[in-house]
């Protein structure tokens, strides 16, 4: 039986891996634009950003998830996603990176703003460029200090990417819930917390050997 | 002949005038102080030449060219700008030293970056880059401080950032160097460090323009002084005779402020 469950856990575990890779992968990049959208100095694009992270971070992942899965499929008439689990976890990776970059937008505007001014302006005085000065200068400092807050999210997407389940994906705690439901055993559940918290351990470590390659300068 | 015309520079923030018809010279292998309480715009001045700021009115012309126009708002590209700025140094009153550098890497930062635009980079890079961190080598040696070539910037004294903040400002060897109070953001102990260093680079004839409090250091290095208050020039000359015997009462006024305490 012990078997049996790590097999499917398994099988749930890379499910659950590809949808917080493939967020990150996306959400990343996708966040670091909608910050220098929120610090662009054409107004109406900043409205428009702070309105768009108002209503992601205001309203709950799930119902998003909901949304994205089943809205196209009542209003075009068709699922764009196809009813395979591959298109459940494109639907599930869409929403969270919508969800994912707004609030890694927020932590990349505070990095950013918190890089003194002193340093664009000396990097300016130098004849640098806009991306030499960002890419150069800019960039590892508030690397250095978005590491905390990131952590955090990060391991929060760890966690988040049960929702899935309720689009019917067959993530890790989906593949842990079948064992209740099907014969009642509650002891897989409690497996099923252990790869997360495995997951979330290395993460932890990569985080503070990311924080102590850094510590090299204030 | 002067290697720098000021002409008429006005510059409002909001509706506050901070410079008004600001005007002046400066000749090659001088060094001239700018003097002045707080708010008086001699910050906001030299802010002007490094095109950090954009004034409302006037010229500023380097070498006989104009570098700036106001009353011809040039649609300036990022490249022109670039250029412009690479005729000045600057050295901050905070250094704003790149923390994740090296004291050597902050000095070589930009030329390896300008270096990278030249179309024979590729071939000789390695020869290139040599050169560029001998140059670097060079000028820490200048500022004292071959020894502290490897340190990053939080291991480095207030003095020592500083005088590396002043060899970056030279690596690209700009026409005029200006400095924005050097010495406000040091410990009293360590200003004499930095002023050392200000004092060599007078003696080997840079062209300099220098914000400074340190009245005594203005009036033995700086050939002219500059003296400002409410964003006007009230009086200007050589620095000797200004700091010694000034003929406006407003100067009278502040630099007696020095000369009691």
């Amino acid at each position: 039986m012990l078997w049996t469950v790590t097999q499917t856990l398994l099988t749930g575990l890379a499910t659950t891996f590809q949808i917080f890779i493939f967020t990150l992968i996306f959400a990343l990049p996708l966040g670091l634009l909608l910050a220098f959208c929120t610090i662009s100095r054409f107004k109406p694009l900043r409205y428009l950003m702070q309105v768009l992270v108002w209503i992601i971070r205001g309203t709950p992942l799930m119902l998003q998830l909901i949304i994205i899965f089943y809205g196209p499929g009542l209003w075009l008439g068709k699922n764009i996603w196809g009813g395979n689990e591959a298109g459940r976890i494109t639907a599930t990776v869409v929403a969270f990176t919508i969800n994912y970059a707004c609030y890694f937008s927020v932590i990349f505007r505070g990095g950013i703003e918190g890089v003194p001014i002193g340093q664009r302006e000396a990097g300016q005085v130098l004849g640098m460029t806009k991306s030499q000065i960002f890419f150069k200068i800019t960039l590892l400092q508030m690397i250095k200090r978005i590491v905390p807050p990131m952590s955090n999210e990060i391991i929060t997407l760890v966690k988040d990417t049960a929702l899935a389940r309720t689009i019917a994906a067959q993530e890790l705690t989906f593949a842990g819930y079948s064992f209740m439901k099907s014969a009642g055993l509650t002891w897989p559940l409690f497996y099923t917390g252990i790869f997360y918290l495995t997951l979330v351990g290395l993460l932890t470590l990569l985080f503070n050997l990311i924080e102590k390659k850094l510590s090299y300068f204030r | 002949m002067a290697i720098l015309e000021v002409n008429h520079i006005e510059k409002h923030f909001e509706k506050t005038k901070v410079l008004e018809d600001v005007s002046f010279q400066l000749d090659e292998g001088k060094a001239i102080a700018i003097i002045g309480s707080s708010g008086s715009g001699k910050t906001t001045l030299l802010r002007c030449l490094n095109f950090l700021e954009t004034p409302d009115r006037g010229t500023i012309a380097v070498k006989g060219n104009v570098l700036f126009d106001a009353a011809r708002p040039a649609s300036e590209n990022e490249k022109d700008i670039r250029t412009k700025r690479l005729h000045f140094g600057m050295v901050f009153q905070s250094f704003n030293l790149f923390p994740q550098y090296t004291a050597l890497e902050n000095v070589t930062l930009a030329e390896r970056l300008l270096a990278k635009e030249k179309p024979d980079f590729k071939q000789n890079r390695k020869q290139i880059v040599e050169q560029i961190e001998l140059h670097g080598m060079k000028l820490l040696n200048q500022m004292g401080l071959s020894e502290r070539a490897w340190h990053y910037p939080h291991q480095l004294s207030g003095g020592q950032q500083q005088r590396v903040a002043i060899a970056r400002a030279l690596a690209l060897q700009p026409d005029i160097l200006c400095f924005d109070e050097p010495t406000s953001a040091l410990d009293p102990e360590l200003t004499g460090e930095v002023l050392k260093v200000i004092r060599g680079l007078a003696e080997c004839k840079t062209t300099m323009i220098i914000v400074t409090h340190e009245m005594a250091f203005a009036r033995d290095v700086a050939d002219q002084v500059i003296f400002m208050d409410g964003g006007l020039i009230v009086e200007q000359g050589i620095a000797k005779e200004v700091i010694n015997h000034p003929k406006e009462e407003r100067t009278k006024q502040f630099l007696s402020r020095y000369t009691k305490g």
